[in-house]
């Protein structure tokens, strides 16, 4: 079986606010060198496929049609056997 | 003229859509749930806002995935009218019928108020009886209603007539203190190409009665019926 690790950000055009909450809460806890936080999702996606091709373009499908929106979102995944 | 309100799991201002058209303009209504797979004879489709799917993953992102959105889609596509209003709006733009993003609030906090919009286009079904430069109060309620679009998509909404309503104050100047949540250009709703399709985050259908403290959501809605009986001359 092969895992997708996938992760998720918004896109660096996008301003994220979540990341900017958490930017200044770290610099409140004293962490003065933050210089920027963004905040982003990881997926895990097990599939019952051997095969790294065709998981890798199924992976990608997924991203495309469900997992993220490339509107506002960027991806990247690897792939692990499990 | 027959409207049918969409029920996704998770859906919760169905009923409001539902007592409007029913009580308020007097127009026969249907719920629709979600695995219907045909909107036939149906004049407008109405997506209620509310959570559907809980919004896991994303606002809209599984609900689009819905049978009754592929029959949406259609009726879309030959012309039907279409309104999103919330989390509907969520979903036609999860779905593709509408250009752009939705997301996370600049502010971070859920907004429960009340908006005035600006009508940017008065030619199309939903604002084309909309007294001209009437400004309509209508409360919002959401916690990712940031409108996102990039500056080349922007320029074509605003070439192509398809921005429908901006926040704005009082008094009627779009502002940064008029955004509630940080959308690009203030914009609180698109239509499609067609202008067949709205999407808008503001809650006309609770702006319906004047307990409700604004009574200017029916514009949208009368101009709705008129178009419709228009169309049918």
């Amino acid at each position: 079986m092969l895992k997708a690790q996938i992760k998720v950000l918004l896109k660096q055009s996008v301003l994220d606010p979540q990341g900017q909450a958490v930017e200044k809460a770290l610099g409140s806890l004293g962490y003065n060198n933050v210089e920027h936080v963004r905040v982003g999702k990881y997926l895990e996606v097990t599939l019952a496929e051997n095969n790294r091709e065709a998981a890798h373009k199924q992976v990608e499908e997924m991203c495309e049609r469900l997992l993220t929106n490339t509107v506002i979102e960027d991806y990247t995944f690897t792939l692990v056997e499990v | 003229m027959k409207f049918g309100v969409v029920v996704f799991p998770g859906s919760n201002c169905d009923l409001d859509a539902y007592h409007l058209v029913k009580d308020v303009i007097k127009q026969p209504v249907d719920y629709v749930w979600h695995q219907e797979e045909s909107v036939t004879g149906y004049d407008c489709i109405i997506l209620p806002g509310g959570f559907s799917y809980g919004d896991y993953l994303r606002c809209g992102a599984i609900a689009r995935f819905s049978p009754v959105m592929k029959a949406v889609k259609e009726f879309a596509l030959r012309g039907g009218l279409v309104i999103g209003i919330c989390n509907g709006f969520q979903v036609l733009v999860e779905a593709g019928l509408l250009p752009g993003a939705l997301y996370r609030n600049t502010v971070l906090q859920f907004r429960c108020q009340f908006t005035h919009l600006k009508v940017e286009n008065y030619e199309t079904p939903f604002t084309e009886t909309i007294e001209r430069g009437r400004l309509l109060k209508i409360p919002i309620a959401h916690g990712e209603g940031n409108y996102y679009v990039d500056n080349e998509t922007l320029r074509q909404l605003e070439s192509n007539g398809q921005i429908i309503f901006r926040y704005a104050t009082e008094q009627g100047e779009v502002s940064d203190t008029a955004n509630p949540n940080g959308s690009v250009y203030n914009i609180a709703g698109v239509c499609n190409a067609n202008k067949n399709v709205l999407g808008m985050m503001p809650h006309p259908e609770r702006a319906g009665e004047a307990i409700l403290g604004s009574e200017d959501g029916l514009m949208i809605f009368d101009s709705i019926l008129k178009h419709w009986e228009g169309s049918r001359l």
